[in-house]
């Protein structure tokens, strides 16, 4: 059915046709809609979950890790500080093996405070052994949470999973979404059956000690499961893709990169801007395209390669950036296009960051500046 | 090829720490015994049985000798003997 | 069924309060029982991988999340219609408990989770090597807070967490001691009993962090409670219903001599220091009723 409403409605829908056990958040902006849709939908008896109100992040967090354990399908959500303060927390759950969903609304981190968007706080965490899948459309924010659900179960996975979607851009922004149906939701998502849980007639216990004899393997383990969901990631989009009829998630998405000879990385809702800006480009003759990172851990180094081969120049624009060096995806790609011997030449830009507005003039500005210097993280749109 | 992360119900049992006994271990005299069952509550390692008066014994292949289960016997019915002593029995 | 619901082979120090604590309380909650333990001695002694001491379901997650953790397993059971069957405890110690694990625990007692939480206090952060905690007693010598010439030791008193469990509003809080292994087993089967939020302190000795003889375990414990130091009470509806009453409450100092943490208030100059200790068991007496009138 489709319906005009925001993204975080359209998470929240998504969430309650994946019919999660147990729910908990805490408050933070931007991303309170999705918990607030969730909480009424549970008032009004629609949504058969347990809505845990926490004391913080840490605990909503630990909540749902804790249910995870226990048997039930989870989800919770949160945003800039909260996320960071659930750090701890996400490292634990992940380093478990428990396939928890997390939305992560992002937004900017303090000092100073701003409670607008960029994508520093989720780039903060992809450390964590999360799989990160970006949303670009109020649309994809819903799709992402069913495949995010089937991805995290799956037994050769068994890796949580962060649907990161902009602030205000995608969260509180109003779209056209295509909600499913609960019957073909159901067809698409088995039931959460663990082969482990919490459970007295085999008590087996979780999250032990595990000394240097252990953890490295333990550790590699948690690694060979997040790149084999390479693999899964983009099965689970075609399956999608032939159950509802559209195309949502995967690894990457490439924009008119056939016979580009500049081109953009990016993640998020920024790719809309960056489509226009270069369908405009191109009807000046600019050969320019975009490539899209739906998946940011794992990094899809081999499709990034492959999608960009024959592209002279590459612009990655970040929404974060690892004070002191680069974005973050810049040197994940700048690796990935060194390990793929590539020639391309690759420039570093940063920009949006505590919400400044991306306009497609910001990007027109970012492909001038691509023949330009050679930089690696070059802030756009700096006053003065 | 994917590593179990959970552990095993009482599988510490694997691990013997009556190698840690370094100089005394406890002789259940069996002489006094109430059948208080003192000593088994106290027991950190949880390894003293017995129901019977004088029937209470340890098991040695995980007994640390503390000494708690001596020192609490209200009728001195279990002693702290030298390690290298013989056991009778 | 195996004879203990925590097997022997754990890597606890010989005479460990909190290993025979630990194993009493399980053993009298039984086998449908779910373990949330916060990081602690009691954790890494238990489950050293790929190893458990555990014979009932355990989680073990973060240092100070025990009590979010437990909720959510909770909330799990209460989903799935199994709360009846299944018992939840959280356990910590007293760092996990009273320090960085109190916003959690708070949270815990304030949403009225079906969850009993136990506190083994041994009165310092022991398993990183004898640091003061929240819960370390008024001039106990630790590695933080080491008795020096300017220094009688850690120089505040100890936090009551039962207070703090009370203002919570919760059916039930008690104190049980090591010492008292019958009486601990009574209040884990009564607190079991009540839905609701429960909360259970259990006073631990640590042989190496106290400095006593292992064979000395029990007899401390009783002592801490038997100077007054350590009140065993109860309450119910948030009305004191019990206490372990003295008929002569013995000198602190018959606790405090056998323990190398209070060395230093045995030398010439910590008179004032040691009057304080006696101090501190009298309001507690005073405070609960531990001595009947006669």
């Amino acid at each position: 059915m489709k319906d005009f409403i925001e993204g975080s409605d359209a998470v929240a829908r998504a969430v309650a046709l994946c019919r999660p056990g147990v729910i908990s958040a805490y408050p933070i902006t931007p991303q309170t809609h999705i918990v607030e849709f969730l909480a009424s939908m549970v008032a009004d008896g629609k949504l058969k979950s347990q809505f845990i109100n926490v004391e913080s992040e840490h605990s909503a967090a630990s909540l749902v890790l804790g249910a995870s354990a226990a048997g039930e399908r989870v989800f919770s959500a949160s945003s800039s500080q909260g996320l960071i303060l659930m750090s701890e927390v996400l490292f634990n759950i992940a380093g478990m093996r428990m396939p928890v969903v997390l939305a992560c609304v992002n937004r900017a981190l303090s000092a100073p405070i701003n409670i607008w968007n960029d994508q520093q706080d989720s780039m903060a965490v992809r450390d964590s052994g999360w799989i990160q899948l970006y949303a670009e459309t109020g649309q994809e924010c819903g799709d992402l949470i069913f495949q995010a659900y089937r991805l995290a179960e799956s037994p050769e996975v068994r890796v949580p999973v962060m649907v990161c979607l902009d602030g205000y851009l995608l969260s509180h922004g109003l779209e056209v979404v295509d909600v499913p149906e609960a019957a073909e939701v159901d067809k698409f998502l088995p039931p959460y059956r663990p082969t482990e849980k919490l459970d007295p007639a085999v008590p087996m216990t979780f999250g032990p000690l595990a000394g240097p004899d252990y953890y490295l393997e333990i550790r590699h383990d948690l690694h060979a499961a997040m790149r084999g969901a390479l693999k899964l990631i983009p099965s689970i989009a075609a399956d999608f893709s032939r159950q509802f009829g559209r195309n949502s998630g995967g690894l990457v998405e490439a924009y008119r990169l056939e016979d580009a000879e500049l081109a953009i990385v990016a993640a998020g809702s920024v790719c809309g801007t960056i489509k226009e800006a270069i369908d405009a480009l191109r009807q000046e003759g600019v050969k320019a395209g975009l490539l899209r990172l739906v998946t940011y851990r794992p990094f899809p180094e081999e499709a990034v390669s492959a999608a960009l081969a024959g592209v002279g120049r590459v612009a990655v624009l970040d929404k974060a950036i690892s004070l002191g060096a680069t974005g973050p995806i810049y040197a994940d790609l700048a690796t990935a296009l060194v390990r793929g011997k590539h020639q391309a030449r690759v420039n570093g830009y940063i920009a949006g960051l505590g919400g400044r507005d991306i306009t497609i003039e910001t990007i027109r500005e970012i492909f001038t500046r691509l023949s330009g210097e050679e930089v690696s993280a070059g802030f756009v749109g700096l006053k003065g | 090829m994917s590593v179990n992360i959970n552990s095993r119900p009482g599988s510490a049992r694997n691990n013997r720490t009556g190698s840690w006994r370094v100089d005394r271990r406890p002789k259940f005299l069996r002489q006094n015994c109430i059948a208080c069952r003192l000593c088994l509550l106290v027991c950190p390692e949880g390894i003293i049985t017995g129901k019977a008066k004088n029937s209470f014994e340890t098991d040695y292949v995980y007994c640390k000798g503390c000494g708690l289960c001596a020192a609490v016997c209200p009728k001195k019915d279990i002693e702290m003997i030298p390690e290298d002593t013989e056991t009778e029995g | 069924m195996p004879e203990h619901l925590l097997s022997p082979g754990h890597t606890a120090c010989a005479g460990c309060g909190q290993a025979l604590a630990a194993r009493l309380v399980i053993d009298t909650a039984g086998p449908n029982t779910i373990i949330v333990n916060n990081t602690g001695c009691l954790e890494v002694f238990t489950t050293a991988y790929p190893e458990s001491a555990w014979e009932v379901p355990f989680i073990h997650s973060l240092f100070e999340n025990a009590g979010a953790v437990a909720s959510g397993v909770e909330s799990a059971l209460r989903q799935t219609g199994r709360l009846d069957q299944i018992r939840v405890i959280a356990q910590a110690g007293d760092g996990g408990t009273a320090d960085i694990g109190l916003q959690a625990l708070s949270g815990m007692w304030e949403r009225g989770h079906d969850i009993l939480s136990i506190c083994y206090d041994n009165e310092a952060y022991m398993n990183t090597g004898i640091q003061r905690s929240g819960l370390t007693p008024t001039y106990t010598s630790t590695t933080t807070s080491p008795a020096g010439k300017a220094s009688a030791g850690n120089p505040r008193p100890k936090k009551n967490v039962m207070e703090i469990a009370l203002a919570h509003g919760i059916p039930y809080v008690a104190s049980a001691s090591a010492g008292f292994p019958m009486d601990l087993q009574k209040k884990v089967k009564k607190a079991l009993a009540i839905r609701g939020p429960k909360y259970l302190h259990i006073h631990v000795p640590c042989p190496l962090g106290w400095r006593h003889e292992p064979a000395d375990t029990y007899r401390v414990a009783r002592l801490a409670v038997e100077t007054g130091l350590f009140p065993m009470v109860e309450f119910e509806g948030g009305q004191q219903t019990g206490a372990y009453t003295l008929s002569a409450p013995k000198p602190v100092a018959e606790y405090l001599k056998l323990q190398g943490r209070f060395r230093h208030l045995f030398k010439p100059g910590a008179e004032a220091a040691l009057q304080e200790i006696q101090a501190i068991a009298d309001r507690n007496i005073a405070r609960y009723g531990l001595v009947k009138p006669a």
